[in-house]
């Protein structure tokens, strides 16, 4: 590997590399060319989703701190939005990238074509389909009220013949893998399948009661167990498996160096899935829940840490030898910054889990700028790096139409995601500490109302910090329509299986 | 907590099954030899890219430096 090392010092700019084509007998041998229009498809959709579900929360950012622009209009109102904004970031923006990327990973790691490439392109109708009702439906009122499920029983089912339907092609185009081994990013991308799946139909378990209106099949704290399960192992699957998958590759090609440690990454898979399934009740502290199984919660929530930190340490030590690209390659910044949030929030999590941290944190702004620095810092930095690799490469292009653009874009971003958590933070320390504070006598020394007073200048900073981050996103999507006009779609072949090399 | 009479057993099972697919892949040789498997995503691709679609100049330049000095190789 070190020689590796001196050859990337001595490749100039640090831009991604370019090479020549391969000679013509490899390209010969090959199998006919990749399905990568579906991969076009998701991956331009998630640029455009991208978009829209920040637009949205840029306006409830700005509904928080002047509630007047709720304007009295019922669809417009923050208690419709929000989960319009949650759904479009993470099932639509974030769904449609790891569709994208797990459909490119696994072609080009399997060195295979999708199995049955046109249902690939019926799970991207049916999740478009899903996203257009999801935008309907939720201002319109209808939910089932159970956060990040909100979507009412008929897209429910919509949402599972979509997923079957995703999971046959990925675990289709597995088995016909003309390499034997099974990269490491697909083992990832898989487990996210088979959970998602899982708590899907587990969590949206309910009675009709007309078209539009169910009623849970759980009730009461069972319910509340059930939907923390879901929640909690959707952060741990959807946002966090799915989205390692993608670091998992494009942090090795983007950096031109193998992953820093292909043994860790193999601990990091197994025991973050063997883990996971148990953090569900840290978000149920303090409630009806059994205490047993608050303290659960808690103790595998802090397990979780050491495979959390295992796999961050993996993909930046990737960059170990060749950390001068990281000055000059803006998507590298990208990726290499996300997993810097990722172990960020991987630590904060943990910390948050614990009861006596928790009874401070919860219910307060904390949470909301813990979210997002997993969901902002981690999930979107590393959907940005990869897609500026993949979307010019699915146009025949190396490199996105700007590469100055990216590096504001880069910039931009982290300044809003710093701003966001750092209000954030402030203020949801200083609503813990002013709900508990106690006159001598026993009586509350703020009211609630005073607490809502006191956070108004931080929701002014949160507002900036998205604001900025929402601008970024639209250089992004300005780069990704010049470099689209400037490329043309062009399917890859697929190269002659090698054996693995010496 | 009816609910948990439901999520402790899949949550056993789920480790069952995780553990019968850690066994298979182990038997089937996935993870002999891993570190050339982390080598070899970085060889597979990138036929064809960078043929005359028009990227922007200067990644057009840097490629032409870079194969002309053939700087950038990784593999023997």
């Amino acid at each position: 590997m070190a020689q590796v090392g001196t050859a990337a010092a001595a490749a100039p700019g640090g831009g991604p590399a370019v090479r020549a084509a391969g000679p013509l007998s490899d390209i010969l041998d090959g199998q006919g060319v990749y399905s990568d229009t579906v991969v076009r498809y998701f991956a331009l959709a998630a640029v455009v989703w991208g978009v829209v579900g920040m637009l949205v929360g840029v306006i409830i950012a700005a509904q928080l701190t002047w509630p007047q622009l709720n304007f009295g209009i019922p669809f417009l109102s923050y208690g419709r939005l929000r989960p319009l904004h949650t759904n479009a970031v993470i099932f639509a923006f974030g769904g449609c990238a790891l569709m994208a990327t797990s459909f490119h990973v696994v072609q080009r790691t399997c060195q295979t074509r999708l199995f049955a490439p046109g249902l690939a392109m019926f799970t991207f109708v049916g999740w478009q389909l899903v996203i257009v009702a999801a935008a309907i439906t939720l201002p319109l009122g209808m939910t089932q009220g159970k956060e990040y499920a909100e979507l009412e029983w008929p897209i429910d089912l919509l949402i599972t013949v979509v997923w079957v339907s995703y999971a046959i092609v990925f675990f289709g185009t597995i088995g016909r893998r003309k390499v034997r081994h099974i990269y490491v990013a697909n083992w990832f991308f898989g487990a996210f399948i088979i959970a998602v799946a899982l708590l899907h139909v587990v969590n949206s378990a309910a009675t009709p009661a007309s078209l539009w209106k169910s009623y849970s099949a759980y009730a009461g704290v069972q319910d509340a167990m059930i939907q923390w399960w879901y929640g909690h192992n959707a952060v741990g699957f959807f946002l966090t498996a799915g989205f390692l998958g993608m670091m998992y590759y494009y942090i090795p090609k983007q950096a031109e160096r193998p992953v820093y440690s292909y043994r860790l990454s193999i601990v990091h898979f197994w025991s973050l899935i063997f883990i996971y399934m148990w953090a569900g009740p840290h978000h149920l502290h303090y409630t009806a829940l059994p205490d047993w199984a608050q303290s659960i919660g808690m103790v595998f929530s802090l397990v979780l840490l050491a495979p959390s930190w295992g796999g961050m340490i993996n993909g930046i030590m990737t960059l170990s030898g060749a950390w001068h690209k990281l000055r000059d390659d803006p998507i590298l910044k990208f990726l290499i910054v996300s997993l810097s949030f990722y172990g960020m929030s991987t630590f904060e999590g943990p910390m948050m889990s614990i009861k006596t941290v928790n009874a401070l944190s919860h219910y307060t702004d904390w949470t909301i700028g813990h979210v997002h620095s997993g969901a902002l810092g981690w999930v979107g930095f590393i959907t940005m790096g990869s897609l500026y690799y993949l979307i010019p490469r699915m146009y025949g292009r190396t490199q996105m139409y700007s590469m100055k653009a990216i590096e504001t874009h880069f910039w931009i971003a982290t300044i809003g995601v710093v701003l966001y958590i750092a209000a954030m933070w402030i203020a949801g320390v200083m609503q813990g500490l002013m709900w508990r504070a106690v006159n001598p006598d026993g009586t509350l020394v703020y009211t609630f109302v005073e607490s809502v007073k006191a956070t108004f200048p931080y929701y002014v900073v949160r507002l900036a910090g998205g604001l900025l981050y929402f601008s970024g996103m639209l250089i992004m999507a300005w780069n990704v329509v010049m470099t689209v006009r400037a490329g043309k779609a062009v399917d890859a072949p697929i190269p002659a299986v090698k054996l693995a090399h010496a | 907590m009816e609910s948990l009479y439901l999520l402790i057993p899949l949550s056993a099972l789920l480790v069952l099954v995780i553990l019968g697919v850690f066994g298979w892949a182990v038997h089937q040789g996935q993870f002999e030899d891993v570190d050339a498997e982390g080598e070899r995503i970085l060889t597979a691709d990138s036929h064809l890219l960078d043929t005359g679609q028009g990227p922007p100049e200067r990644a057009q330049q840097e490629s032409d430096i870079r194969s002309s000095e053939g700087a950038v190789k990784w593999h023997k």
